[in-house]
């Protein structure tokens, strides 16, 4: 139990650590870096809570697709976010108000927030005992729905001829590489000999 | 119910989807070239999946979201039929145009294994990704002319204004989800049976209702339907009017009359409404119509009419009249097509009525089909239409929807004016310039085969009936 509530102080502490870094940091190389790390935080609090799947699925997705866009896109465009940021603290009054209004409508709701008892008994799909939650949901989409998952995968399909029939033209006059044809060349067909007498040129 | 089992129930849905993957593997490898034998396979992968389904075992897969009932195959067998002659047809106008390509008989494919689905579906959720796969493909099938601004007009309204029927019906879905606590049309009907109709329930009906009416094109969600069947490529507004109608009709009628028994009071007022307006928008729209092709359109939209009634009903009688409208209506629309895209000058295709004119004279024999085509769409007896009709009216009267069916007679007397101007302007206005007599070896058979149907259908009635029959029963036993 002691290790566990150090994990989460650690994971919780370092993931709004980085999460304010995120928006502070002045080079956006480091404010990607930052969210990286965030996101590894916030899979390790999903861990604890026994959601190991969305965690795999926050690290995969997010840190391997995502982010990595992010970054490629932050290294690739010139962005001068420091110009961008200029003059965001003059909003600061403004949108903090703003904020502490939606915290306090939130508290309102919440406070008198009751869940039925009826409530409890409608959550009919529980992990199973003895299997994990990966398993579980891998059981439902492709045992249990496999059908509807294959069907999903045909509109897929369609989609996709559709955009190819309706967009791919032959464009006349685009050089494509063709490989054969340039290694059957022969120093024949590449060199024109001529036979320039001295002193007349070309 | 095991994994394999419901394999072999799916057998022929497998077939056409294995199918389109393998000859649109087999055109990406070959290219433009191969657009004419992948046509010919595609229709022999509907030909063997059709086989499947006549000689399949029946039954619920997937713990129950696919149901391979009497009804289901039924309607595949009408789909498949009017899915390989569109094809056919297709194969030869795009080979006159020079514009074949391997896609369409691929897409063709996939709209068609989508209609299978919708027609067996047995879950909202299985029905509304059936429903997707079949819309897509017939949105892009309707643009498929790309090059043509009328072609992609007609995709881009499709696609927008299906996307918004996509959108009511899974509202309405929904809505339905939440106040019964299943998508499964069973347990919804056990659901309302025990506890009744509740208002938020009827709410996500006619949404549900609206949905399914957009995709039949009835009439206050009809808009779409001209604009898209004028600008279409003609084979591809012939497999619209064709094996689309049959997929939505009955998927209409299962969504209907499976989860909701308990509900009709509720429903049938609705459905009564939609169909009495779009027989009479049918009739009368359709009377100062210029272009053949939005003409059909709008004749479609008064079929769609009549065969609700047959919905109205909410009886086996009624389904069974549903069915028999169906085989009729596909086969004769099928042949009427062919006969539009048999009109051509100099290769080039004509859509005018008054192009047709003198027909009689220029192509006697074209001419002779083409009116008879027409008259067993007005529902004259003794040609197929009639019995269409007779089998609706017959069921509506029985359920007591008395004065829907006087009004659908009314509206059948005056959807008989246009269908006689038409034969009127093919045998006595002056002569216009003949088409061209080359026809196509596949489009002649489809209006030899169509005609023969209208014509002998009053001597080969009852094996159809008898099937009809069977299929209305597993539904509504």
């Amino acid at each position: 139990m002691l290790l566990q509530a150090l994990a989460f102080y650690l994971f919780s502490a370092v993931l709004i650590a980085s999460a304010v870094m995120v928006v502070a940091a002045r080079n956006p190389v480091h404010s990607v870096l930052f969210l990286i790390l965030a996101f590894f935080n916030a899979a390790g609090l999903l861990v604890l809570l026994g959601a190991e799947f969305i965690a795999m699925l926050l690290v995969v997705v997010y840190v391997g697709a995502v982010a990595v866009l992010f970054l490629f896109v932050v290294m690739m465009l010139d962005v001068d976010f420091a110009e961008l940021k200029r003059g965001s603290l003059q909003y600061l009054p403004f949108g903090g108000l703003i904020g502490l209004i939606l915290v306090a409508e939130l508290l309102m709701a919440g406070s008198v927030w009751v869940i039925k008892p009826l409530a409890s008994g409608a959550v009919a799909n529980a992990t199973p005992q003895g299997i994990t939650n990966t398993e579980a949901l891998g059981r439902i989409l492709y045992t249990d729905y496999v059908y509807y998952f294959q069907i999903a995968g045909l509109v897929l399909l369609v989609a996709m001829i559709g955009a190819i029939v309706l967009t791919l033209r032959a464009r006349p006059g685009v050089r494509r590489q063709v490989i054969s044809v340039q290694n059957a060349r022969t120093a024949a067909m590449a060199v024109d000999m001529h036979d320039i007498k001295p002193g007349e040129g070309a | 119910m095991s994994f394999t089992t419901s394999l072999t129930v799916l057998l022929p849905e497998i077939i056409m989807a294995i199918g389109a993957m393998v000859l649109l593997l087999a055109g990406a490898a070959g290219g433009e070239k191969t657009a004419t034998p992948i046509s010919w396979a595609a229709i022999g992968v509907m030909v063997l999946a059709e086989l499947a389904v006549a000689m399949g075992t029946g039954g619920p897969a997937f713990g129950g979201a696919f149901m391979a009932d009497n009804f289901a195959r039924y309607a595949k067998l009408l789909i498949l039929i009017s899915a390989a002659l569109s094809v056919l047809l297709t194969e030869e106008f795009f080979a006159n145009t020079k514009q074949s390509r391997f896609e369409l008989p691929v897409l063709i494919l996939l709209a068609t294994l989508g209609m299978m689905l919708m027609v067996s579906a047995n879950s909202f959720l299985a029905l509304y990704m059936g429903l997707e796969l079949q819309s897509l493909a017939l949105y892009v099938l309707a643009a498929f002319n790309r090059d043509h601004l009328r072609s992609t007009e007609a995709g881009l309204k499709y696609f927008v204004l299906g996307a918004l029927s996509s959108g009511m019906l899974l509202y309405g879905i929904s809505m339905i989800y939440g106040f019964t606590g299943s998508v499964d049309f069973y347990i919804v009907r056990d659901v309302i049976a025990h506890g009744g109709v509740s208002i938020g329930l009827i709410f996500g009906l006619v949404f549900l209702i609206s949905g399914l009416a957009f995709k039949v094109s009835a009439v206050p969600f009809h808009m779409w339907t001209p604009d898209v069947y004028e600008g279409a490529p003609t084979p591809v507004t012939a497999y619209f009017a064709t094996a689309a109608k049959v997929a939505a009709l009955c998927l209409f009628l299962r969504a209907i009359v499976i989860p909701f028994p308990h509900a009709i009071e509720q429903w049938r007022q609705i459905i009564i409404f939609i169909s009495v307006l779009s027989m009479a928008l049918g009739a009368f729209a359709a009377l100062g119509q210029k272009n053949i092709k939005r003409l059909m359109a709008y004749s479609s939209i008064g079929h769609m009419g009549y065969a609700l009634l047959g919905l109205a009903a909410g009886t086996a009688l009624g389904a069974r009249g549903i069915l028999i409208y169906l085989a009729i209506y596909v086969m004769t629309n099928i042949g009427v097509f062919a006969c539009i895209q048999a009109m051509k000058r100099q290769g080039k295709p004509v859509e005018n009525i008054s192009d047709l004119a003198g027909l009689a004279r220029t192509n006697p024999k074209l001419g002779l089909v083409f009116s008879m085509l027409f008259l067993s769409l007005a529902g004259l007896p003794p040609l197929a239409g009639f019995f269409a009709k007779f089998y609706i009216f017959l069921a509506a009267i029985q359920a007591n929807l008395i004065w829907p069916a006087v009004l659908g007679v009314l509206a059948s007397t005056v959807g008989l004016v246009y269908y006689l101007k038409l034969v009127k302007v093919m045998y006595f206005d002056e002569p216009a310039e003949p088409f061209d007599s080359e026809i196509g070896i596949g489009s002649e058979l489809i209006i030899i085969l169509s005609g023969a149907f209208a014509l002998l259908f009053i001597f080969t009635a009852s094996p159809v009936i008898t099937i009809a029959d069977a299929a209305a029963k597993a539904l509504l036993p």
